[in-house]
């Protein structure tokens, strides 16, 4: 019956999102409010990111979506999909071909550039949503750098476990100004977010928020003196298929014998790197 | 081996939706939209009403590509939604220019213009009809032309528009408290994030679109004790409201594109008022107002709305926690998405509890 547009969304309602984008752009780590559209994958599942991505993508654009390091996975696929059905454009696993990112839960380890945007899905964009349940109020806090909360929140881990407990999502502060969500991605990501070459857009579509860290901007992760910010340790664990061990990994459970091991979770840098180990032989 | 865990999910979704695509149609029936837009009103009001989409063809494709899940037909309906420009908003539309259906008062034995039960399962005894397992085109034609013989429109003396309304009776009383007229521009919900502390329009809009069960819970929890006190129905309309689109730069009337099936609903809600020193009471109206013959829906909103309007420390009425849980695509959504893998997240936790673990046993 009717033909679905280019990018899914009627003209105005991307041209609203990409507003959104320029007023997050010019206050770095400040959630801007936007009346987030129904798409036809389910809220939770990435729509605040897809949002953006369908606002800014056009005909020569290069997409790449991973889920939790994976180009493969079922959100990933999914998403992957819908924009490829409804723009025609070209897709890639490979990160350095891509012009435009979306991803969930990680940063991928081939560091972007800066003619690359990056667009992370957000799940809960407050920060501050724990320590106060009211948008009303956490939005005030927001205005009026009110951020003991969020330390304290902190700190009340540390008293209890003598280290966070925050694991994915841990927050940072943008610009020196606003204390922003990362999305879950794990700690292990937080430092590729400071003077990040590449744009990087966060977009929570069920909360309607969109917020962007602009290219070169400071983002430190919330920490103590004594207590400075670690990531995640795999102390003594290395990929079991390209050997490295600076890289974030998943934990498997070898099937035959029962026996722990561990993988590159961005599964297309770990590809490159085994091709790039069969090619030297 | 490694490279299971990281490669094949195309392929396996692929397959997925391959078996979703037979469930449909595994059993051999075939079902056309028109049949279901002819006799699923119940379910397609429900639909429309949550979808903020009035289409009853729509409705219908989306009941028959859902299997019949309202869920899946909500969210549909909405996604096609987004992909339309909105080009007018209608006039202002007043449901005193409606064309009555069903008209009740639960606060008034008479009313001017007569209590019209019109269609109504409210008096119906909800005994499975073994009858209608064999039931026929024949059979429905002959029903059908039964009824038709007996009630013929053109014959009735009911003046079904422009009847007044119950509030009216009260109002000339000085029984309804007074406030002035709120012509205030309605906040689009739809276009703009809700802000918080919201305005009546937005409240309305989102209460409207609201997940029919979860709005029927809220406006139960406030009656039962969880909200301000016991309403009285005012006045229960159903019927088709007349919608109008003005055009800028014409000086023609606004055009009328159709109309809607639409239930309203005003509570009588009594309330302290403070009269110059003297406590009185008064009455509070409570609105609720969606597509389709929704009843318990909009009977449930105008006590939502009510509970709202006046504050008070239990959950309804909180705006942020029934605003922003009722709408079916947001609470769905999320449930839903808890399926997705979730092992960075995971992972990150996990390093983070055996760091924890083992701190403590040093």
């Amino acid at each position: 019956m009717s033909a679905v547009p280019f990018a899914l969304l009627d003209e105005q309602s991307k041209r609203e999102i990409r507003r959104a984008i320029l007023k997050g752009i010019a206050i770095p780590g400040y959630q801007v409010p936007f009346a987030s559209r129904e798409l036809p994958i389910a809220r939770g599942w990435g729509t605040g990111g897809l949002q953006v991505t369908l606002a800014l993508i056009g005909k020569n654009d290069v997409l790449k979506v991973i889920d939790q390091g994976s180009d493969d996975s079922v959100n990933a696929v999914n998403i992957k999909k819908l924009v490829t059905k409804t723009t025609g454009v070209q897709t890639t696993t490979r990160t350095q071909d891509a012009t435009l990112v979306q991803s969930r839960h990680r940063i991928p380890e081939v560091p972007l550039r800066a003619d690359q945007v990056l667009v992370l899905q957000v799940p809960e964009p407050e920060p501050l949503r724990d320590i106060e349940r009211s948008e009303f109020k956490t939005k005030r806090y927001h205005a009026e750098k009110e951020y003991s909360g969020a330390y304290l929140m902190l700190f009340e881990q540390i008293m209890r476990y003598n280290q966070t407990s925050q694991g994915a999502d841990y927050p940072v502060l943008v610009n020196g100004r606003y204390v922003m969500n990362p999305s879950p991605i794990p700690r292990f990501d937080n430092p590729k977010i400071h003077q990040s070459d590449a744009l990087i857009l966060f977009g929570a579509g069920r909360e309607k928020k969109i917020y962007a860290v602009p290219p070169y901007t400071n983002v430190e992760s919330l920490a103590f003196e004594d207590y400075p910010f670690v990531v995640e340790q795999f102390e003594g664990k290395v990929c079991r298929e390209t050997g490295l061990s600076d890289v974030f990994l998943d934990e498997l459970t070898d099937e035959v014998t029962g026996e722990t091991y561990y993988v590159c979770n961005d599964t297309s840098y770990m590809q490159e790197i085994l091709q790039q180990k069969v090619a030297a032989k | 081996m490694a490279y299971v865990a990281v490669r094949g999910g195309a392929e396996a979704i692929e397959a997925s939706l391959e078996h979703l695509q037979y469930e449909r149609v595994k059993r051999g029936a075939h079902i056309s939209v028109h049949t279901l837009q002819s006799t699923m009103r119940g379910f397609l009001d429900q639909v429309m009403s949550e979808s903020s989409l009035y289409s009853e063809r729509l409705a219908s494709l989306a009941m028959k590509q859902s299997e019949g899940n309202a869920e899946e037909a909500v969210f549909l309906l909405r996604a096609h939604r987004s992909t339309l420009p909105r080009m007018y908003y209608s006039t202002v539309t007043n449901a005193r220019e409606m064309f009555v259906l069903r008209r009740i008062s639960a606060s008034f034995k008479d009313i001017p213009g007569g209590q019209i039960l019109g269609a109504s399962h409210d008096y119906l005894h909800r005994l499975l009809d073994f009858d209608l397992l064999e039931e026929t085109v024949a059979d429905v034609e002959l029903k059908k032309a039964a009824f038709e013989q007996i009630n013929k429109p053109e014959e009735s003396n009911l003046a079904l528009e422009q009847l007044p309304k119950v509030m009216d009776y009260l109002r000339d009383e000085g029984l309804i408290r007074k406030f002035s007229l709120n012509n205030q521009e309605p906040k689009d919900v739809t276009k703009q994030a809700l802000t918080f502390p919201t305005n009546r329009s937005q409240r309305l809009q989102t209460l409207t679109r609201g997940q029919t069960g979860t709005i029927t819970s809220l406006g139960y929890a406030g009656l039962r004790g969880y909200g301000a006190s016991h309403p009285n129905v005012g006045e229960v309309r159903v019927g088709w409201q007349p919608i109008y689109v003005a055009l800028e730069d014409d000086d023609m009337d606004p055009y009328y594109i159709g109309a809607i099936k639409l239930t309203e609903v005003e509570s009588f809600i009594p309330v302290d008022v403070d009269d110059d020193g003297q406590q009185v009471l008064e009455f509070d109206v409570g609105y609720g107002a969606c597509f389709g013959q929704n009843e318990t829906k909009a009977i449930a909103m105008s006590i939502v709305d009510h509970a709202l309007e006046v504050g008070g420390d239990s959950p309804i009425h909180d705006e942020e926690f029934v605003l922003l849980h009722v709408d079916m695509i947001e609470s769905t959504g999320f449930i839903s998405h808890l399926k997705m893998p979730h092992y960075v997240t995971f992972q990150a936790k996990l390093e983070q509890m055996r760091s924890i673990k083992k701190e403590g046993n040093q």
